[in-house]
């Protein structure tokens, strides 16, 4: 299990890789990854967006994040996880957010990086403030709930 | 007892201050920790506070040594 916080640009697929080469010992175990990857539009509410920062709580981020990732591994059987999620000043198709999950089966990777992408944006400590076009600057109230 | 408050994100903006430190004589929860940080100044409704990096409800009892955090709803992901 890996939870990382990044201040600089990261590449999901090249995490995804290093992390699934680097832990030896799921090399013929894992039969299912599942694979969420959120990214920066440049577009919200109507508004053009051309950049954002996001703050985060540091030690509560890493704290909340772990604690999600052991919920998930009580509730489906799962191989590895690897979380990444990036702070900082970010620009439109930057990705923010990476949810990697190996098992066994696919209905549990779908089903704990669900879980685990959820609980993240309700829980871990984050927060996102929009630059407009229009030079605008507004903190992000909520997240939308991605049941509905 | 010693308590470090801190804040963040728009609530920080708002109050002009990314932390406090406190002292109290006798017994205090969490609510009483923004009453004395911000006297003048209602916690928003929908703030969320946590206790030593974990999410407490106002009515939570705090003590000695503990870090207490206001913030508004995450937006992460």
């Amino acid at each position: 299990m890996d939870i990382k916080i990044c201040a600089e640009p990261f590449d999901p697929w090249q995490e995804i890789q290093g992390h699934q080469h680097s832990a030896n010992n799921m090399a013929g175990k894992f039969g299912a990854t599942s694979i969420f990857i959120g990214t920066m539009r440049d577009f919200n509410e109507g508004d053009d967006v051309k950049g954002m920062t996001l703050e985060h709580y540091p030690g509560m981020t890493e704290k909340q994040l772990e604690k999600i990732v052991a919920e998930a591994a009580r509730q489906w059987p799962v191989i590895d996880v690897l979380v990444v999620h990036r702070v900082g000043d970010i620009l439109p198709n930057d990705p923010i957010v990476l949810v990697a999950v190996w098992t066994s089966h696919r209905g549990d990777a779908f089903d704990a990086s669900r879980y685990i992408m959820e609980a993240l944006k309700s829980r871990a400590p984050f927060w996102k403030k929009e630059l407009l076009k229009s030079q605008a600057e507004r903190w992000l109230e909520k997240n939308t709930d991605g049941y509905s | 007892m010693s308590i470090k408050v801190r804040y963040f994100a728009s609530l920080k903006e708002s109050i002009g201050r990314s932390e406090d430190n406190l002292e109290f004589s006798g017994p205090a929860t969490v609510g009483d920790v923004w009453h004395r940080a911000n006297p003048d100044k209602t916690l928003p409704d929908n703030s969320l506070a946590a206790v030593n990096m974990d999410y407490v409800e106002l009515n939570s009892a705090v003590k000695d040594g503990d870090e207490v955090a206001f913030f508004p709803p995450v937006t992460g992901g």
